[in-house]
Order: C-alpha cells, then sequence, then structure tokens
C-alpha cells in the first residue's frame, strides 16, 4: 500500500514529530508498504496530490498536525488518515474546549478559570484573580490552552507567582487556563480502537514535575509499565480514560494523561496523536500488551482504512 | 555516482533502550543536550533570521585566495596533506600560532603548544587530563554554553562565579576558594573568557587579571585562558592575557582559527607547561590521532601569504558595524527596563529583561515572528538561572537583518511587558531604581547581572 507519512510541520514539536515520523516509517517499510515521507510544509497539498496515496499516516504533533488542520485538508483531498478525526483534534488541542467537554460528560477533571489575553488587556481580569485563592487554592498549575507537551507550563505556589506564570503561558496561546493542582500518581491509558492498553506510570526522577526535557529523555523520568495499581484502581483509570476518549470523539488512537489522587483519578488532557519515538508512552503500553511496534502501526493503518472510521 | 541502497536498522523498542540502560557509563547520565534542542531544531527554517548562531562571517573571505591555497596544496604537498600527521601538529602551523599568540603580546615555547580540533576540543582535552568525577571545576555565570557539557560529561561539580561589566568577580572567587579550602578541596581548574566573553560580552579588568593570575600563582592553581575574539577588538585598549600575566607557568592557554578566518577548517590550539602537555598529547592521541593535515596545510599556506592580520582588520570593521547596529536597534526596540551589554568586541551581546519574562518561553513566542536567540539558561549549570537574559549574536547576519531581528524580538517583548503590567497594575519600572517587584521569585535573585547600560555617551 501506498503510505503518505506526514510529520515535521512548523509546530513546537517539530523535532518529536520528526523522531516519531522516522520511525513509522521504518516500520511501514519494514511491514512492505510503499512510503512517501513528507515533511509539512507549504508543498503538503502538491506533494499529495502528486503522490496520491491511499491512506496518510499522520505522525505530527502540536499546532498544525494534532489540532485538526491537516486532517481538514486531507479530508478535502478525500486521503483517509490515521487517528482522531477534525473536530476531536481541534477539540484535545484546545484543553478549555476539551475540560468542558469532559465536564459535561461526567468525566472528571480539575477544576479550573480560563481568561484569554484579552481579558486581561481590555476587561480588567486582573481584578478577578484574587478570587482564584478561594476557587482553587494554591499551588496551582497555569497552562496555555493550546500547547503541546509541557512547554509553557507552570506551577504557582502563591498567588504572587500567579502574573509571571501567565506571562509564560500566554507566550504560547493566547488563552491560558488556572488548574487546580490535584496531588498523585501520574499516569497515561493509550487507547488503541477504542481498546485500552495497559496503563503507564511516570515518575519523575526529581527535578520540575512538568519539564518539557524530561519527557523525551532516556534517564530523566522512569516509565512503569504496566503500573502498579490494584485491580480497582486499574479499573477506575481505564474507565476514566475511556469515558474522555468517548467524550472527546476520538478515533483510531490517542493518549489520555491522568493523575490518580485520593478522590480517584482525574483527566488532565487527551493527546489526539501522541508521541511515537522511542520512548514515548503509546509503543511502551503496546509492547506491554504484546504487540510490536509494526504491529501497532498495522492495526493504526487497519484503523483509519475501516469504512466506519471515515 | 552510483545509487547506494541505504539499510535502515529497525528502531529500537523500549526493551532494547532497558538493555543499553544498563550498558551506559555514569556519565551519559550526566550528559545532556541542550535544553533548547527542540525549539532551537525550528530556528535552522530558512525564514528565521537567527540571532542565536555564534558564527563568524565567512562571507568575505575571497574565493580566489581560497582556490589558489588549495590548487598549491594539491600541485606541491598532496601526500602530505592526504597523510596522518603528528599528533602535537605540524611544526609549521605552530608557528603561525606563534605569529598569532605574539600578534597578543604573547610569547609561547613552540614545544608547549598542541595543535588541536578547535578550540573545543582543547577544552575536552583539558578536563580529560585533569578531572575525576566530583573533581570541582569554576567557571564563569554566565559561562560558554559550550564548555557547559564538556564539564558535565566528565562529571565535574562545577562552580560558577558571577561576572559583571569587569568579567570574573575575582573576589567572589577568593571566598569560594576559602569555602573549599574549609572542605580540604580545591578546584582542577578556573576557566576563564577573559576577552569580550562568550556570552556575557564582557571583558576582564586588568586589576583582576592581576589578582587572578596573582591567586593562581599563590594557590598553584591552574587557570584555563580560552581566547577566541582576542584580536576581535572594535574599540578601547588591548589587555594582557592572563598567559601573558603569567608566563605560562599556572595558565594554559586556548586559543583557536575560528574566529580569525574559519570555523570550517577545526584548528585550534592549546598551550600548557610540559608536564600537562605531555598528559594532553597522550590524551589526544586516544581522542583522534592528529588534527587535519590537510587543513593544517591551508593555515601554512594563508600565513606565509602574509595577509592575515589584514583579513582581521576587515572582519574588526563589518563586526564594529553590526555591533552598532544592533546596539542601536536594541536603543530603539527593547523596553526601557531591559539592560545589554557593549561589548569592545568579540560576536555577543547578553542582554537581561525583567525578571518576569522566562526567555525560553519568549523564544517560542519570537519563534512565530520568525526570530531566535539564546535563553540564558543555556550558559548556566543550574537551568534556574539566566531565565531572563538571551544571547545575541551580531557577528553571523548583515546589518538589515540585525535590525529587523532586534525589531520583532523587541516587540514580543513589549507584549510581554504590557501583559504583565496589566496583570500586576505595575507600571514600568524606571531603570535606574532595580527595587524588586512582589512577584519576584527571590531564588532567582542572583540572575541578573548587574550589568549596566554602556556606552551612553562613552566609547
Amino acid at each position: 500500500m501506498k503510505v503518505a507519512v506526514l510529520k515535521g510541520g512548523r509546530s513546537l514539536e517539530r523535532g518529536v514529530s520528526l523522531r516519531s515520523g522516522a520511525r513509522v516509517e521504518d516500520a511501514l517499510e519494514r511491514l512492505g508498504h510503499e512510503v512517501v515521507s513528507i515533511d509539512a510544509d507549504g508543498d503538503l497539498i502538491k506533494r499529495l496530490t502528486a503522490e496520491r496515496p491511499e491512506v496518510a499516516f499522520v505522525a505530527m504533533h502540536g499546532l498544525g498536525g494534532e489540532d485538526g488542520t491537516v486532517q481538514e485538508l486531507l479530508e478535502i483531498l478525500g486521503v483517509p488518515f490515521t487517528g482522531p478525526g477534525v473536530a476531536a483534534c481541534a477539540r484535545c488541542m484546545d484543553k478549555v474546549l476539551a475540560k468542558h467537554q469532559l465536564r459535561d460528560a461526567g468525566v472528571p477533571t480539575p477544576d479550573w478559570f480560563a481568561f484569554n489575553e484579552t481579558a486581561f488587556r481590555e476587561l480588567g481580569a486582573a481584578d478577578a484573580l484574587s478570587e482564584l485563592e478561594e476557587r482553587l487554592g494554591f499551588p496551582l498549575v497555569v497552562k496555555p490552552s493550546r500547547g503541546g507537551s509541557a512547554l509553557g507550563v507552570k506551577f504557582a505556589a502563591s498567588w504572587f507567582e500567579v502574573p509571571e506564570a501567565l506571562v509564560s503561558a500566554f507566550s504560547y496561546d493566547n488563552r491560558v487556563l488556572l488548574e487546580r493542582f490535584v496531588e498523585g500518581r501520574e499516569l497515561a491509558v493509550s487507547v488503541v480502537g477504542g481498546e485500552p492498553l495497559p496503563v503507564v506510570e511516570a515518575i519523575p526522577g526529581g527535578g520540575d514535575r512538568y519539564d518539557f526535557e524530561a519527557r523525551y529523555e532516556i534517564g530523566r523520568t522512569d516509565f512503569v509499565c504496566p503500573a502498579k495499581l490494584g485491580e480497582e484502581e486499574a479499573s477506575a483509570v481505564t474507565v476514566a480514560a475511556l469515558a474522555a476518549y468517548e467524550a472527546l470523539g476520538c478515533s483510531g488512537f490517542s493518549r489520555i494523561d491522568l493523575i490518580l489522587g485520593a478522590d480517584g483519578p482525574q483527566v488532565l488532557e487527551v493527546n489526539a496523536i501522541p508521541g511515537l519515538t522511542d520512548t514515548s508512552l503509546l509503543p511502551q503500553s503496546a509492547e506491554a500488551a504484546g504487540m510490536t511496534f509494526e504491529g501497532l502501526v498495522e492495526r493504526i493503518l487497519e484503523l483509519a482504512l475501516r469504512p466506519a472510521a471515515a | 555516482m552510483e545509487e547506494t541502497p541505504h539499510r535502515r536498522r529497525a528502531h529500537t523498542r523500549s526493551s532494547d533502550l532497558e538493555r543499553y540502560a544498563g550498558l551506559f557509563a555514569a556519565r551519559t547520565g550526566v550528559m545532556r543536550s541542550s535544553a533548547m534542542r527542540d525549539l532551537m531544531a525550528i530556528t535552522a527554517r530558512p525564514e528565521v533570521i537567527s540571532l542565536a548562531g555564534g558564527l563568524p562571517d565567512t562571507s568575505t573571505f575571497p574565493a580566489g585566495t581560497f582556490a589558489a591555497q588549495m590548487t598549491r596544496i594539491a600541485q606541491e604537498s598532496t601526500a602530505e596533506a592526504l597523510q596522518y600527521g603528528p599528533t602535537e601538529g605540524f611544526a609549521e602551523t605552530v608557528d603561525c600560532i606563534v605569529e598569532v599568540m605574539g600578534a597578543e603580546g604573547m610569547l609561547p615555547d613552540p614545544d608547549d603548544v598542541i595543535v588541536t580540533t578547535g578550540g573545543q576540543q582543547a577544552i575536552d582535552l583539558i578536563c580529560k587530563t585533569l578531572v575525576d568525577p566530583g573533581d570541582v571545576v569554576v567557571c564563569e555565570a554566565p559561562t560558554y554554553p559550550g564548555a557547559v557539557p564538556v564539564f558535565c560529561s566528565y562529571q565535574a561539580e562545577t562552580i560558577q562565579i558571577d561576572c559583571d561589566e569587569d568579567g570574573m568577580r575575582v573576589e567572589e572567587l577568593e571566598a569560594v576558594l576559602a569555602g573549599l579550602d574549609g572542605e580540604g578541596r580545591r578546584p582542577k581548574f578556573v576557566y576563564s573568557v577573559p576577552n569580550f566573553q562568550n556570552p556575557a560580552g564582557v571583558t576582564m579588568s586588568l586589576e583582576r587579571r592581576r589578582r587572578l593570575v596573582e591567586l593562581a600563582r599563590q594557590r598553584e592553581l591552574l587557570v584555563v585562558e580560552d581566547n577566541p575574539y582576542g584580536l576581535l577588538r572594535f574599540g578601547g585598549k588591548p589587555l594582557p592575557p592572563l598567559y601573558q600575566l603569567d608566563g605560562g607557568d599556572f595558565v594554559i592557554y586556548i586559543g583557536t582559527f575560528s574566529k580569525i578566518l574559519s570555523p570550517g577548517i577545526r584548528l585550534g590550539w592549546a598551550v600548557a607547561p610540559p608536564p600537562v602537555m605531555e598528559k594532553i598529547v597522550l590524551g589526544k592521541q586516544a581522542s583522534d590521532l592528529c588534527t587535519s593535515t590537510l587543513t593544517q596545510h591551508f593555515v601554512r599556506e594563508y600565513f606565509s601569504e602574509g595577509s592575515w592580520r589584514e583579513y582581521i582588520t576587515s572582519l574588526v570593521e563589518i563586526y564594529r558595524r553590526r555591533r552598532d547596529t544592533m546596539v542601536g536597534a536594541l536603543r530603539d526596540h527593547f523596553p526601557a527596563q531591559a539592560t545589554w551589554t557593549e561589548p569592545e568586541g568579540g560576536l555577543f551581546i547578553w542582554a537581561t529583561l525583567p525578571d518576569y519574562i522566562d526567555t525560553s518561553d519568549l523564544l517560542a513566542k519570537a519563534l512565530r515572528e520568525d526570530v531566535a536567540f539564546v535563553p540564558g539558561q543555556a550558559a548556566y549549570i543550574d537551568e534556574s538561572r539566566g531565565r531572563s537574559s538571551m544571547r545575541l549574536n551580531f557577528s553571523g547576519v548583515g546589518d538589515e537583518e540585525i535590525r529587523e531581528g532586534i525589531r520583532r524580538i523587541g516587540k514580543v517583548i513589549a507584549e510581554q511587558v504590557e501583559l504583565y503590567e496589566a496583570l500586576t497594575g505595575e507600571q514600568p519600572a524606571v531603570p535606574a531604581a532595580t527595587e524588586q517587584t512582589p512577584s519576584r521569585n527571590e531564588s532567582r535573585d542572583a540572575d541578573v547581572l548587574p550589568f549596566r547600560k554602556t556606552g551612553e555617551g562613552a566609547a
């Protein structure tokens, strides 16, 4: 089969995407597919029109590739593609939108407030910040609404740290959220074709909890898969993850990040197109479930070509 | 050329990684790639104006000269130029080195010189020779970002001494040395870039140079003087190198052709006292046997032409203009709260912003405007420092791009300043009154170097 692998692009996660893409290309070649490697830039449409692939494997992360933009173009061209559709990508990429959807669907997610830059610049929203202490408490987590990985994510231990954290978060997006910090274990559940894979636990090796580098470097964070969880805990985590996957309308594959706190699991975010590098969590989970990387790639392709996925 | 099929290996699985992980040396755990690696991947886009690199301008090197020299090498010394050479380097290359050092008033014994694969290898070999895991190494804060991974990979415990506009605060060094004495420890060496330091652009004062050399002598302490930019002086009076002041007993000197000729030829050198040099030579044998003989021939031919000084003079003129352009653009486009150094030479300006701005995050915003710089944290071992500073390079791009690049960075900074003021209701602080804002994170106080905005009328 002729498969176009879309990777790179202009997002801040370009580097990770190139690694994901390269690994997918290798697997596809070993599976006997004809691979067309496309670094998504101004020539994307020209390349796709000229090459006419039967399916596109989207290995892009962050804005442009994971937010529905590329998916929309693929729909226009009539090229089936891997992973969630346009709407699900758009919902997952926008954490504020995603959290609303989750709350509406009854999926537990930490309390939050969202602000856009206009609110501060023009509407005096700074005066509302004092409400935060009462409503969310400290510490809290400040995040850009749209942004992959942990870029721009800061902790604020007290009110005095909030403005600085907001300035950082607004570097990545014009909307940010301030989220209640939930103490607990960091877990990730990957879902492929509606089926959950074994839970991964991330155990940070010291330093900042949210550390961009740690996520992609061997040795900075320990990953345990399957996570050591009691039967009930594991079931509660999986149920929450699947509910999030459904609530956001995901299909193909996705990864749900959760915190398992004293009050049970809470969904932090859903990654529409999680990393597929050597150290990424989805491939680790697949391996723990007895699936090779080639097997995983083949399965994701099948799901993209299933009539129901269209 | 015949097409060779590529064999691409199967990518490793996570269980394979674990298997290899058990084999890795402990030092790989601290060998960290630069924090900004992924962000920096984007700076390579052609539309990005990069003030991030440290590239000298090689575009004005006459192509005809290059062609003539390479032709002469081919005609007269093909066999030798394609052969291995001595580990220490060719005597003729060392003659060129002695000539370059002479231009800055130094008179090394040619036997004390080793030709290395760039100045970077000299740093590596010196660490290889002197540093055991856990040994203390002292350097400046901020320090050359390229030295940080070298110190880390030899598992040194690196202590950074703050700089001000007169370079490393030697009195602070004395306090640190006294503290170490109390623990029965002493540093293996003190690493310094005294001239137009990378990244801060500052130059160590004569008084501090004298004091540092005196300290080295009193305490029998080695000082590693890294001087890539000394000949690239645009203004002010040249100061004697540490090596000259010391006479080469306790100062190990690192030089390079990278900034005065070409970084592509990968030719640098180290000068060290004979017992140290003996070990450095053994270390280099193990590393790469010898430095490129081909490029050593090139340097020999180039120096025999006798116009190397004129080329440096032409570079100095270009860089002086670009520095002036950058300083002018900073005045026009950076906010009143920002400070920056105005170097009298070299390639870099170090700018410090209000402390609520994290320059790593700012870089993400700047990249959307297609402009890049190096966030300050790259110059610190403790990555929580340098967060409000940035290194700006003025040698690698033309005047127009410098102006436009600084304008774009200024624009994103202004947006952050405006936002912060909206968030806190604060009015912009007068630059002279550097009172702390209430939101200031105490642990980061030491980040802001006391660099005043220099050159307001002077220089």
